[in-house]
């Protein structure tokens, strides 16, 4: 619908406590006009499914910087599906080898954005993204 | 002790004025301004308007003896290993002994790891730094289902004393010393190790090491906290009783900046934060009934090496000297061993690029080397690929090399503190000194640093600051380079990679220590354990049974999560 916010859910999956990047992306994108909610640390797949149909969001960012990605994303995926929620961009920066990314993205990843990337960049994704969907 | 000791004292006064006194340039450069530099801007301007530091700190184009007029070398420079300690804390510095090449390693299994450690002592590593994986440094076995497809994956997985054991196979802890980056479970954790040192037949009077141990800095920007703060200082508190009492050659903990500056703070944060938790881990000891002089000594300290070579020299000479003068000003003590603030740095692992890894290398030399000329007691040199992934044995070599070729080929070692008498550097310490003081004062005015944390102030400022670096980076105000100039299409690089295969295996030997171990002697000595977690007896010595009994780190752990409670951070974004 026009004029209506898109959705976010930041999430930080598994035990890594890293959020410097979670926060910020956070605060970008609601300085970019969304609607943004952050789970917080100590997330478990479950809890982001959970928490991102409860808040029916358009996008899920995970911020993932532990070597953990391949089994959370895995995992969170196979939920989301449960759900019926393949509409859901779901996005994951942090530490992530070169050569994971094909794997994520063939689980259903729709982008991976690694150090370095500016904050502009995700606002234009997400919003291309969703406009689309 | 009476309460005396225990009440807050403000700090004293700065040695330097806290407030700057105006600037007054000479007549000579009043002229230099007019006649030479305004006619060279007129016809060829600076490139850009701002030149500020990483930390968005300004600098001015040049620094002159107007920028030192109340600065008095006697009293705010000194000499190396006396107050203020500017200089450094030994009169000889590198001349007499370099610093410790310390490099932070773990991956995978502790046979992995001891590997590694093996191999990095036998290319001239001088001693030992210890990454643990996230399942151990949260306080969960190798087999806990919320260590799925974490084990070994950013650091060395040890789920029990078995483990700790096979980690220093053929490692002597007499000879070596061992820093262990760990926090919620380092009293467990140090247990460990001291049954170790103590079944190699090491005298624990004689062997040396860190201990991080730093719990508040988790609160405020690592976030690997398990307990709430009041059990967790207690515990702090245990470790230093403890290790002043029967390991006297150990730094108990490492109170850290790096995490703090990781997360995007300041330089002047960094100090700042590092030095009050300095401060509350000091009253928790008086408080408990411990001699100032008695525990001082042995408290060290972590900071960054970020980018800014100036910035962070002058934060080290500054960190210096705000300690010596809380320590006999605010603290009372008189053995200048507890004056002298010793620490560890690590090249900035958030200055990385995935882009155009080998960057990275210059990125760490010249990071490192401010590190040096800053008087670092030990130093850790991050590795091209970690914006990837945890190194490779050939990475983490190269690492190893940057220290030695500034150690062996660069000369910065062959004097004390070269930029002391520096117009700039003098100028820039004071600047940091009083940023750092200005924190300091408002944190104590908050009733502390777990008040200030419980109001989120730290974690507050620490946002902030990290989204306003962004956002500079995003506007190309700062230029990092492969990543928002000088970009080009990347090659891939070789990296490390971890299976799940670690995690079987761990499973598997968690299996095995279960069946063999008494299962009885560990019921007992846990339940020792949560009896005395309930008082306020030193658990030190029922941790110290308990890993000897072989109870897992899961088990010890969950054990103290009963009477302590566990923390719910309220996210600050």
């Amino acid at each position: 619908m026009p004029g209506q916010k898109i959705r976010v859910l930041i999430a930080k999956p598994g035990l890594d406590g890293h959020d410097r990047g979670a926060k910020v992306i956070a605060r970008a994108l609601r300085d970019a006009g969304m609607e943004v909610i952050y789970t917080g640390l100590r997330q478990t797949p479950e809890m982001i499914a959970s928490a991102a149909l409860q808040e029916d969001v358009d996008v899920i960012g995970l911020s993932i910087l532990s070597g953990a990605h391949n089994t959370l994303c895995t995992r969170l995926m196979d939920l989301l599906r449960a759900q019926q929620m393949d509409d859901v961009t779901v996005l994951i920066g942090g530490i992530i080898p070169e050569a994971d990314i094909v794997g994520l993205k063939k689980i259903g990843i729709a982008e991976v954005f690694l150090p370095g990337t500016t904050t502009q960049a995700i606002v234009d994704f997400i919003r291309r993204r969703v406009a689309k969907n | 002790m009476t309460d005396e000791k225990a009440r807050k004292v403000p700090a004293a006064p700065a040695p330097n004025p806290g407030v700057a006194a105006p600037r007054r340039p000479s007549p000579a450069e009043v002229a230099w301004e007019e006649s030479v530099l305004e006619p060279s801007l007129a016809q060829s301007p600076d490139r850009v308007a701002d030149f500020t530091t990483v930390s968005s700190y300004p600098i001015r184009r040049l620094y002159t003896e107007a920028d030192v007029a109340d600065w008095n070398a006697e009293r705010d420079l000194g000499a190396p290993g006396q107050p203020p300690y500017t200089r450094g804390i030994h009169p000889a510095m590198y001349r007499e002994r370099l610093w410790t090449m310390r490099q932070f390693a773990g991956f995978g299994s502790a046979l992995d790891t001891n590997r590694r450690f093996r191999y990095l002592l036998s290319q001239g590593q001088t001693g030992i730094s210890v990454a643990f994986d996230l399942p151990t440094l949260m306080g969960y076995d190798s087999d806990h289902p919320l260590s799925e497809g974490e084990v070994g994956k950013c650091g060395v997985a040890i789920s029990s004393l078995a483990d700790m054991e096979a980690l220093f196979d053929q490692i002597p802890l007499a000879d070596v010393t061992t820093s262990m980056t760990i926090n919620s479970p380092a009293a467990t954790i140090w247990a460990m190790y001291l049954a170790v040192a103590e079944k190699q037949g090491a005298d624990w009077r004689t062997i040396s090491g860190t201990l991080q141990n730093d719990i508040l800095k988790e609160y405020i920007a690592q976030k690997e906290y398990i307990y709430p703060p009041g059990p967790s200082l207690r515990m702090v508190t245990d470790t230093i009783e403890f290790g002043a009492k029967h390991t006297p050659k150990f730094n108990p903990i490492s109170i850290s900046g790096y995490h703090i500056r990781e997360a995007g703070s300041t330089a002047i944060q960094e100090l700042a934060f590092t030095l009050r938790d300095g401060i509350e881990y000091v009253e928790h000891c008086l408080r408990r009934g411990l001699a100032i002089d008695d525990f001082a000594p042995r408290l060290s300290f972590f900071f960054n090496a970020h980018n800014d070579f100036f910035e962070e020299i002058a934060k080290y000479r500054a960190a210096r000297r705000i300690w010596q003068s809380v320590m006999r000003e605010r603290f009372g003590a008189k053995n200048p061993r507890s004056w002298a603030l010793r620490f560890h740095s690590q090249t900035a692992g958030c200055s990385l690029t995935a882009p155009q890894p080998y960057n990275n290398v210059v990125r760490t030399a010249v990071q490192a080397l401010a590190a040096v000329v800053g008087g670092t007691q030990s130093l850790h040199t991050n590795s091209l690929d970690e914006a990837w992934a945890l190194p490779t044995e050939s990475a983490a070599t190269l690492a190893l090399r940057t220290q030695q070729i500034i150690a062996y080929e660069s000369g910065v070692t062959h004097t004390a503190d070269p930029f002391g008498g520096s117009y700039f550097v003098e100028t820039l310490t004071n600047e940091v000194e009083r940023g750092a003081r200005d924190y300091i004062l408002k944190i104590d005015a908050l009733g502390g640093m777990v008040a200030a944390i419980e109001r989120g102030f730290p974690q507050r400022e620490i946002a902030d600051a990290a989204y306003r670096y962004q956002q500079t980076v995003d506007r190309k105000e700062k230029i990092i380079v492969g990543v928002n100039d000088y970009v080009v299409e990347g090659q891939p690089i070789e990296t490390l990679h971890i299976d799940d295969s670690v995690a079987r295996g761990q499973a598997e030997r968690l299996r095995k220590l279960r069946a063999e171990r008494s299962n009885d002697e560990v019921e007992r000595r846990l339940s020792s354990l949560r009896h005395a977690a309930g008082g306020d007896e030193n658990l030190m010595p029922h941790l110290f049974e308990a890993v000897k009994a072989y109870a897992t780190l899961g088990e010890i752990c969950d054990a103290l999560r009963q009477p302590f409670g566990v923390y719910q951070e309220v996210a600050i974004t």
